[in-house]
């Protein structure tokens, strides 16, 4: 078979990506280095650790703990505040201006969620994930947004009137219906959907200390243990809206990753895999991708998307 | 394609076996159990209810393992609460550590608390039969952990003090260059203690032409190299995963080594 020219770019939301696969959020997204260490090591673009106004501590340690099929992490959205992101974002643009930077954002009310939307515009970023969905934060929000039915839409409209950026939100699969939550933060404006955020909180408990291991008691579930929900999500919410979608959850393989892109998905969201992997898995997967590309005789991602719907 | 899953990792449970008073301020707790490790990687120490934090091992010779702490906040505190047959969890080794040199000549630099990894560097070098120089400098006297046992071990120490209250007045980096300086055989250095020291005798090294190794110190949550908290400006090392033992050079790399960390929630603090 003669080498053909394969094209893994992806123009997501009128941003250009020069592959699919990025960096989900929370994972080396603290600094301008660690995100530019992320797309050397080959990711098309990256999310930034989610961020309120103000930055907040998080809790202690230990707050990720492996098991056999993935992790959980109970982070609780440890961030410096908007000011210092922004200024990180600033600076990795100037180092990498062709990598699209998508900046997450959260906040514990509609006011807070209001007050960072105002700053967006003051952004290099590309892109705005509005993460209403990290199940860590049991203290300050008992529920996330992202599943308290009318809040998504609140939370949407608010973010969109105050930011030219195009938005991204991410969803929580620890709901019973998440198309109805995806069409509802479509028809409230959203101009793309990330899913999944991690799962659950579960819990990992040490025998031998007779105590689970996570500081807070329990944690978000995330890695390989999530993917086929993760997919099926995707799956799913492509059928019941236009907006495009970001499949992110359990991708460690260029296999899982076309996976997703079948399901629906136009850029793929890694986070726990850089545990599995190393921090080479951006350029392995996208390796992979374009292996099975050749392979396949398959010239674009685009070709691709949904193609498990056809 | 590359296969997933990975073996889990969690906290083993130790009950902590002997406490040893050390120099003002340490403790090392002593616990029962084969670590196989680098001199120079690191564990986390798990106490269950309050956090979990990371410390180096300071001695460890197959059936029994030691952990040497500083008192300096409240975890560190919390240790020093803990009485013999408390139970901890502990996790790892993480990291790289020291890769001692085949060649023979190496001077081993510890301060402050750095000291005491390479208490365990300097028993795996001396296992190895190495030439070994010693410097190791402290604020004073009272707080130089492990220096009785490090003088008997070694013949060539040069100890220093801020204060003069032990061995001679002033810094390791001064001896280091005295040494060079008089042409003593270098093959190579190895440093754990403040990062100025750390920063100092990396500079010096690499003037020299001498192989070089220092061990950094960051804020670290995680330790397997996912969440980004110890990610070093400019060069992107994860100091939990590519450290924290790095060359002279690597180090180097970074504009943040001897002046800066980032604290907990990533803002810039003076080192
Ligand atoms: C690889 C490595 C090896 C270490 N080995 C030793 C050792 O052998 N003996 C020893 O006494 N200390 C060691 N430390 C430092 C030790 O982790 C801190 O002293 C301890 O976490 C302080 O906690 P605290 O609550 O008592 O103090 P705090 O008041 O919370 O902090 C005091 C200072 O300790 C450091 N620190 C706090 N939390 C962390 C953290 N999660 N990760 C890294 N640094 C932190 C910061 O510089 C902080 O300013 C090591 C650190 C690292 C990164
Ligand atoms: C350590 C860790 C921290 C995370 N922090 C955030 C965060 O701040 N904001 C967010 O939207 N998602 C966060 N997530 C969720 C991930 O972005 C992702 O949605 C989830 O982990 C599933 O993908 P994965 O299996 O590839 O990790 C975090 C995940 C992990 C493992
Ligand atoms: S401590 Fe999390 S990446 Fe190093």
């Amino acid at each position: 078979m003669s080498k053909q020219k394969i094209d893994s770019r992806v123009n997501f939301l009128g941003v250009e990506f020069p592959n699919p696969i990025v960096l989900s959020s929370g994972i080396l997204g603290m600094t301008a280095t660690s995100m530019e260490k992320v797309i050397t090591s080959g990711a098309g673009g990256v999310t930034t650790k989610s961020t309120n106004i103000s930055g907040r501590d998080g809790n202690p340690c230990p707050k990720v703990i492996t098991y056999e099929a993935g992790m959980l992490n109970c982070y609780g959205l440890t961030n410096a505040g908007f000011l210092n992101e922004k200024n990180e974002i600033k600076e990795l643009k100037q180092r990498r201006p062709e990598n699209p930077v998508i900046i997450s954002i959260f906040g514990f009310s509609l006011e807070e969620f209001e007050q960072i939307a105002k700053k967006l515009d003051q952004t290099q970023a590309d892109l705005v994930e509005v993460n209403i969905s990290c199940p860590n934060v049991k203290e300050e929000t008992p529920k996330p947004f992202a599943c308290l039915t009318g809040m998504p839409r609140q939370v949407v409209k608010l973010v969109k009137k105050n930011t030219k950026k195009p938005i991204i939100v991410k969803l929580s699969p620890n709901v019973t219906d998440i198309v109805a939550i995806a069409k509802e933060v479509e028809d409230a404006g959203a101009d793309a959907i990330s899913a999944i955020n991690t799962l659950g909180p579960g819990m990992v408990i040490n025998i031998e200390a007779k105590r689970p291991v996570l500081s807070v008691g329990s944690g978000g579930i995330s890695g390989p243990a999530i993917r086929p929900l993760a997919v099926r999500m995707i799956y799913d919410v492509y059928q019941a809206v236009k907006i495009p979608l970001v499949g992110i959850g359990g991708v460690t393989t260029g296999r899982d990753a076309l996976e997703m892109i079948m399901a629906g998905a136009e850029l793929v969201g890694v986070g726990s895999g850089v545990y599995y992997q190393g921090i080479d898995i951006f350029a392995k997967i996208n390796q992979e991708i374009r292996k099975w590309m050749q392979k396949n005789q398959v010239k674009s991602i685009a070709e691709l998307v949904g193609a498990a719907h056809r | 394609m590359s296969k997933a899953i990975k073996k889990p990792e969690q906290p083993k449970i130790y009950k902590v076996k002997q406490i040893i008073q050390e120099a003002q301020g340490f403790k090392t707790f002593r616990f029962q159990g084969k670590m196989e490790l680098e001199a120079g990687q690191f564990i986390m120490f798990w106490i269950p209810g309050l956090d979990m934090k990371p410390f180096s091992v300071s001695s460890s010779d197959g059936e029994y393992f030691e952990i040497t702490a500083m008192k300096i906040g409240d975890f560190t505190q919390a240790m020093f609460n803990l009485k013999v047959g408390d139970q901890v969890g502990i996790q790892g080794p993480y990291g790289r550590g020291f890769q001692i040199s085949e060649k023979n000549n190496i001077v081993i630099m510890g301060g402050g608390c750095g000291i005491a990894p390479i208490n365990l560097l300097v028993e795996r070098a001396q296992a190895k039969n190495k030439n070994i120089t010693f410097i190791g400098g402290c604020r004073n006297q009272a707080v130089f952990l492990k220096r009785e046992k490090i003088a008997k071990l070694i013949k060539n120490c040069y100890f220093t003090t801020d204060d003069g209250s032990f061995g001679e007045k002033g810094f390791t980096t001064e001896i280091l260059e005295k040494l060079i300086k008089k042409g003593q055989k270098i093959d190579q250095i190895l440093a754990c203690g403040p990062e100025i020291m750390l920063y100092k005798c990396a500079k010096i090294a690499v003037k020299n032409n001498i192989a070089c190794q220092v061990s950094l110190e960051r804020m670290m949550k995680c330790a397997i190299g996912i969440c980004g908290q110890c990610v070093l400006d400019g060069s992107g090392i994860r100091v939990c995963k590519d450290g924290p033992v790095l060359s002279a050079e690597k180090a180097l790399t970074s504009p943040e080594f001897g002046s800066y960390k980032r604290d907990e929630r990533g803002r810039i603090v003076k080192a």
